[in-house]
């Protein structure tokens, strides 16, 4: 008979685990998938596009109701896991308690809302999940909707630019200096700034918010900065960052951190329980994107079919996904010691690159404009490959790399004296 | 059919002459419609039956307007004919006046026609009183003249172009006729490919693009000509090939077969095998023709050299007949016109003597002028020492660019510079020279005058008007001649036209046939103005006694006593002699695709792009003991002065021997003006300098950083090392510093002037590079690539990008889809030596013939056939290799 695997949740991690465990071992485990979201796994990585309108709900659906069914998945949507039992090895969902041999805990993330007067009020929401992008997509039918995101981040200005897209007027209010701080220099996030703008979105930076001024009918109407300015809305997005969502594990007893703490393994406290995604932390670190979750589902899937594998986590690249802005961040590019830094500026093409080196290998890449050739920068950061030889070339990309030799000088030495040599 | 659409294409075509070299190439020319001039060889003419080389096929890239002087400006500013003749007219009358006839001096030059050349001589001999007038030619044949008159009695070549086809032994000494004079090698070639049995002997230090088809190349040591023909008499004499009927009419032959005969050989640094192979070949056969040129002539006792091979051809009687004789080939398109007027220092005219009281007397009455001077003027190297001392105070510079090209060039610029009163007739303003002039005559260029040139064989041809000359521009005749009036000379030069200065030459040139002189076109006295318009190429002497043909074959030479002399020459050393502090031997020369100081081939993108910068040889082994790496940059010191060369290592080069080309000047490059590292010595009886003997010491140039950069407009660059060439889409430039600038956005936008425009840029401080790109609406303006090392961009698919839409130019490569044509090869079709490597790789084209049916390569001029051959060979050396 079948082990009894119960996840908990049914995010991008949830889902390519599945896709693991269905194709190397489709018989080993009886499974029961609980989302408190009422659907299967979506690439939610996806929704931005379907915020801007260039893409449909269905498109982004990774798993839907005949896959679930066709590979004997027993599915608990909309249905919220409320306990566990260790000791019973029991789980409590809204409708009723479920067995397990196995448990992988996949809660995700819940987005950080800043807790600022008014921050509940009707009209703040956070951009997460399906619910989010449909209320700001009905937003786009009102005429002179208005919109403000508190975020100049990655999930921030991805809503921006969607609502944009759909006619809504956004004001972007961003607490650092420059946009995507954390993945862009100023450089890069001028560009990006420059784009955004030519697209009627209106940025704030260096911006602190007070107050979520609510209106006649209750809703969010404005928000309040503390240098006394009033920007109006009808919806505010509140973009600032995620948490893990840890507490369902805590509550239960299990070792959590600021996630729940995981091991090579992507075991947790108790030895039946796992967990993966951006509910875990790993060796101190926290996941927000989806390449490490991939490699942890592939880990994972591994762990619970006995097979020995282990979990590293490894360098990640950032692409935002907003039309016409092409935007690339891998590994660290922040100046210091011993870092050296080549730079690339194309203003009619508004491309910008920028690499930074450190004992002669990329440890670093930003690129903004044209983001083709960031696979190849994040493989070479990645394996830690001495660029010395190709250094001065490298900046250009694969394609100027191995090219035939150029002359170096006007006369053509190469010519004559290597004839007679 | 073919010769129906060529008689066609002569009717609407103008014939003329080409402007560069001594060959004489006729030209058929016709105005297109972009304004310029369509150029093709006239193979109706007997120098060049069709042929014409790279240079000459690029005539029409260098006709363009851009560079020109327009207007006649005094102390830098525009003005009009009357106010400057006026000023040059009263400022030569005046300082002769005050500080005598001596005080003023005429410098000229091997491209004035004949016509200019004549007025210029009348007037400082005849009406100014001086015979300092000189000329370039003695840069570069006097010695020829003076080793002619020595052996000869006149200054003649005895042969024509026809004996090259008939003659069973060519031997090619001091002369890179590859090069210097293609369209007679390609004439060689053709005639060996009828007749494979002729042997080519190539005499030369450097193993030249002339060697690569010869049976035979001793790479002699510098200077050592005097001591191998030496050998050769004493050869001669040995084996009783003196022509003992022939020398009755020769004096000299004991003595000169004495000197030869106590001849030490090993100075030539030649085996006996080589001596003995060479003696074999030249005693082999009595039809060998003796080529020499700048070799033998740029010497401290190129006098000597010449006469030791006029002595081998007189001993043996091998001279004025078909297929025989010595042959000195000129470098210049009007030498022999120059030579022929009287236009050096100690000349009068039409071969007529300055030292001769009847001669004289004869050419005053002639000219109805004052007392011709008695005794010689100032020789060219003297001539700028004087200028430098104070005691020449008014100087007129013709077509030439002695800032440039006279030995000890720092020098006699700044003698210029200071010199009270500079007169510069020219074409631009942009040659040193030129912009050390207090007063710049604009002057008609070829294309826009008139006259006549006579090449190296004695056939004089006309060069034709085709186009109007822009602005005010003048022929020189009529500056001279207007100078002249001014100066109160009115009938003297009252000229209408060329036509009147030449019967006037013609009719001079029957009194020197009337002394018994040889130069004698006295038979073209009468031509009428529509008989001089139609004139075909002839070959002098024109007179009622004697139409063209050779020389001396009869016995009859023009000295005293009418014999010829052979000459008891011995060997010397050149001048400066190598020590542990100057332990190389500079030579210098020119290159195949520029000519002179590069004021009208640099206008030639194609032209430019043969050789883009100036280099230096050096031997592999002298390389690296000095540290010299194959894109090194080189310091060149010699005790005269120094510059700075790109290195070309190369096994062409004798061990102890460096080779820099003469053409670069300050227009053009920051220290590569290779004359001022040459010392000013001269022979003691030519007054020639030896241009090819310097002793130098060779370091490499430690640059801090290396740049290229390309660009629309022109490029003002002020770094330690620049050169700047010209491209199809604008121009290039080599760049090096000992500093690199903090900011190199700054920099460029100083160099290329472009104060405003956006930039696009890609730097890496770590590593020292930068570059640097400027658009302005879309289209490359300007671009520079600056690195630690030698900038490794594709520089040829980079020169074409400016003013097109370029947005990965920084890359500095083509990308995949467009491959680098690479440095051109072949001038008159614009083929890169990439291409035609791609094509033997992938093609397995494996002839010269081959890759000319495929690319068109080689098949126009030839001059770039060798190189072609070379390529092939050096695939074929490293596909046998693997």
């Amino acid at each position: 008979m079948a082990e009894r695997l119960v996840i908990i949740g049914a995010g991008m991690a949830a889902g390519r685990l599945l896709d693991h465990l269905i194709e190397e071992a489709p018989n080993a485990f009886d499974i029961t998938l609980f989302n408190a979201e009422p659907r299967g796994t979506y690439n939610r990585l996806m929704l931005s596009p379907v915020l801007a309108g260039e893409m449909g709900y269905p498109e982004i659906v990774t798993h839907d109701d005949a896959w679930y069914e066709r590979n004997g998945v027993t599915c608990r949507f909309g249905e919220r896991v409320e306990g566990i039992d260790r000791d019973r090895k029991v789980v409590f969902g809204q409708n009723g308690e479920v067995a397990y041999d196995k448990l992988v805990i996949a809660t995700g993330s819940s987005p950080f809302i800043i807790p600022l007067p008014g921050h509940d009020l009707p009209g703040v929401i956070a951009y997460r999940d399906l619910e989010d992008t449909e209320e700001m997509m009905r937003l786009g039918e009102k005429h002179d909707a208005r919109a403000v995101v508190i975020g100049g981040g990655l999930l921030g200005l991805e809503a921006a630019a969607g609502m944009a897209a759909r006619g809504t007027k956004v004001t972007v209010v961003h607490i650092a200096g420059h946009l995507m701080e954390r993945q862009l220099d100023n450089v890069a996030a001028g560009l990006l700034q420059e784009t955004l703008e030519a697209r009627g979105i209106e940025i704030i930076c260096s911006a602190n918010s007070k107050e979520i001024l609510a209106g006649e009918d209750g809703r969010a109407r404005a928000l309040l900065l503390d240098d006394g300015r009033e920007l109006p809305c009808d919806l505010l997005v509140m973009a600032v960052g995620i948490r893990p969502s840890a507490k369902l594990a805590q509550q239960s007893g299990l070792s959590t951190g600021r996630g729940v703490i995981v091991n090579d393994q992507l075991l947790t406290s108790d030895p039946s329980i796992f967990a993966l995604g951006e509910c875990v932390e790993h060796d101190g670190a926290l996941f927000g994107l989806v390449a490490p979750l991939f490699d942890q589902a592939k880990v994972l899937a591994k762990s619970l079919l006995g097979q020995p594998a282990q979990y590293v986590n490894k360098e990640v690249s950032t692409k935002l996904k907003v039309t016409g802005c092409d935007l690339f961040s891998a590994g660290d590019f922040l100046d210091g010691e011993g870092r050296e830094c080549i730079t690339y500026s194309d203003p009619f093409s508004a491309v910008y690159k920028r690499l930074v080196i450190e004992n002669d290998r990329l440890i670093g890449a930003v690129m903004y404009g044209d983001t083709n050739d960031g696979g190849w920068f994040f493989n070479l950061i990645r394996d830690g490959v001495d660029v010395s030889d190709m250094r001065e070339m490298l900046i250009f990309g694969p394609a100027y790399q191995d090219l035939a030799p150029a002359n170096v000088v006007s006369t053509p030495t190469p010519v004559l004296a290597e004839v007679s040599a | 059919m073919k010769l129906e659409q060529m008689s066609d294409t002569s009717k609407c075509s103008v014939r003329s002459t080409c402007p560069y070299c001594g060959v004489g190439c006729g030209v058929l020319l016709k105005p297109n419609a972009e304004g310029g001039i369509d150029v093709r060889g006239d193979s109706d003419h007997p120098a060049n039956e069709g042929r014409l080389c790279s240079k000459g096929s690029a005539l029409g890239e260098t006709v363009g307007h851009e560079t020109r002087l327009l207007k006649p400006r005094v102390h830098g500013k525009d003005t009009d004919w009357d106010s400057a003749l006026d000023l040059v007219a009263k400022t030569f009358s005046d300082t002769i006046a005050e500080h005598g006839p001596d005080s003023v001096a005429f410098y000229v030059s091997g491209q004035l026609l004949t016509e200019d050349y004549y007025v210029a001589n009348k007037l400082i001999k005849g009406f100014m009183g001086t015979a300092n007038i000189d000329t370039n030619s003695r840069l570069c044949m006097a010695s020829t003249v003076a080793g002619h008159k020595r052996a000869f009695g006149t200054d003649t070549v005895p042969g024509t172009y026809e004996d090259l086809d008939s003659a069973d032994v060519i031997v090619l000494t001091g002369s890179n006729l590859a090069w210097c004079h293609p369209v007679l090698y390609q004439r060689i070639l053709a005639t060996r490919k009828k007749r494979p049995d002729q042997k080519l002997v190539v005499i030369d230090p450097r193993r030249t693009a002339s060697c690569d088809l010869a049976d035979l190349h001793l790479p002699l040591k510098s200077g050592s000509d005097v001591a191998l023909f030496n050998g050769l008499l004493a050869e001669i004499a040995k084996r009783g090939l003196v022509d003992e009927a022939f020398v009755q009419n020769v004096n000299g032959l004991e003595d000169a077969v004495a000197c030869a005969e106590s001849a030490d050989l090993s100075v030539t640094g030649l085996t006996d095998e080589q001596l003995t192979a060479f003696y074999d070949l030249w005693c082999s056969s009595e039809k060998v023709v003796t080529i020499f040129s700048q070799g033998v002539n740029q010497s401290s006792s190129g006098t000597d050299k010449v006469n030791s091979i006029t002595n081998c051809h007189l001993a043996t009687g091998r001279i004025g007949r078909v297929g025989m004789g010595p042959f000195s080939v000129t470098g210049q398109p009007n030498a022999m016109g120059g030579r022929e007027v009287g236009g050096l220092a100690n000349m009068l005219a039409c071969h007529l003597d300055l030292e001769n009281g009847d001669h004289r007397n004869a050419v005053k009455s002639f000219w109805c002028s004052g007392d011709l001077p008695e005794a010689p003027g100032l020789k060219a190297v003297d001539m700028f020492k004087a200028i430098g001392e104070g005691k020449i105070k008014a100087l007129w510079v013709l077509h030439t660019n002695p800032a440039v090209s006279m030995p000890d060039a720092d020098k006699v610029k700044a003698a210029i510079a200071g010199c009270d009163f500079v007169v510069v007739s020219d074409i631009t303003e942009a040659t040193d020279t030129a912009r050390l002039a207090h007063v710049l005559l604009p002057a008609t260029a070829w294309g826009e005058k008139s006259g006549t040139v006579t090449n190296s064989d004695r056939i004089i041809s006309r060069q034709r008007a085709v186009v109007t000359a822009p602005g005010d521009c003048m022929p020189d005749w009529k500056q001279l001649a207007e100078v002249g009036r001014r100066m109160g000379f009115k009938d003297a030069f009252d000229y209408e036209g060329p036509a009147e200065i030449f019967r006037e030459y013609a009719a001079l040139s029957g009194i020197s046939g009337g002394f018994g002189k040889d130069f004698d076109i006295s038979g073209l006295k009468n031509v009428t103005d529509s008989e001089y318009d139609a004139m075909a190429p002839a070959r002098w002497p024109i007179s009622d006694g004697k139409q063209g043909g050779r020389f001396f074959a009869d016995g009859k030479f023009f000295t005293p006593d009418g014999k010829g002399r052979m000459l008891p020459v011995s060997w010397k050393p050149p001048a400066a002699k190598t020590e542990p502090r100057y332990p190389f031997r500079l030579n210098t020369g020119r290159i195949r695709d520029q000519w002179h100081t590069m004021t009208r081939t640099a206008l030639s993108p194609r032209l430019s792009a043969h050789l883009g910068e100036p280099f230096v040889e050096i031997h592999p082994d002298d390389a690296a003991e000095k540290g010299i790496g194959p894109t090194s940059l080189v310091e060149i010191k010699t005790p005269t002065g120094s510059g700075i060369f790109r290195a070309m290592i190369t096994d062409r080069i004798s061990k102890g021997d460096v080779f820099a080309p003469m053409h670069w000047t300050g227009e053009n490059s920051s220290a590569a003006r290779v004359d001022a590292l040459v010392p000013p010595v001269t022979d003691p009886i030519s007054g020639q300098p030896e241009s090819k003997a310097s002793v130098a010491q060779i370091a490499p140039f430690e640059a801090a950083w290396y740049g290229f950069a390309v660009s629309q407009t022109p490029i003002k660059a002020t770094s330690e090392y620049w050169t700047v060439a010209k491209t199809y889409a604008g121009y290039r430039a080599e760049l090096a510093g000992l500093n690199a600038p903090k900011d190199w956005v700054y920099q460029a936008r100083e160099i290329f002037d472009l104060k405003d425009a956006d930039v696009q840029t890609m730097f890496d401080p770590a590593k020292g590079t930068a570059r640097i790109a400027f658009v302005v609406d879309g289209a490359l303006k300007a671009a520079l690539f600056v690195s630690r090392k030698p900038v490794a961009v594709m520089r040829d698919y980079l020169s074409n990008l400016p003013g097109e839409a370029a947005p990965m130019v920084l890359s500095g490569k083509s990308p995949a889809d467009q491959p680098d044509p690479g440095p051109v090869l072949c001038s008159c079709f614009n083929v890169g030596v990439n291409t035609i490597l791609t094509a033997i790789e992938t093609r397995g084209l494996l002839s010269v013939d081959a890759i000319g049916e495929a690319l068109q390569a080689g098949t126009n001029c030839g001059s770039c056939r060798p190189e072609i051959a070379a390529l092939i060979e050096s695939v074929q050396e490293k596909e046998a290799a693997e």
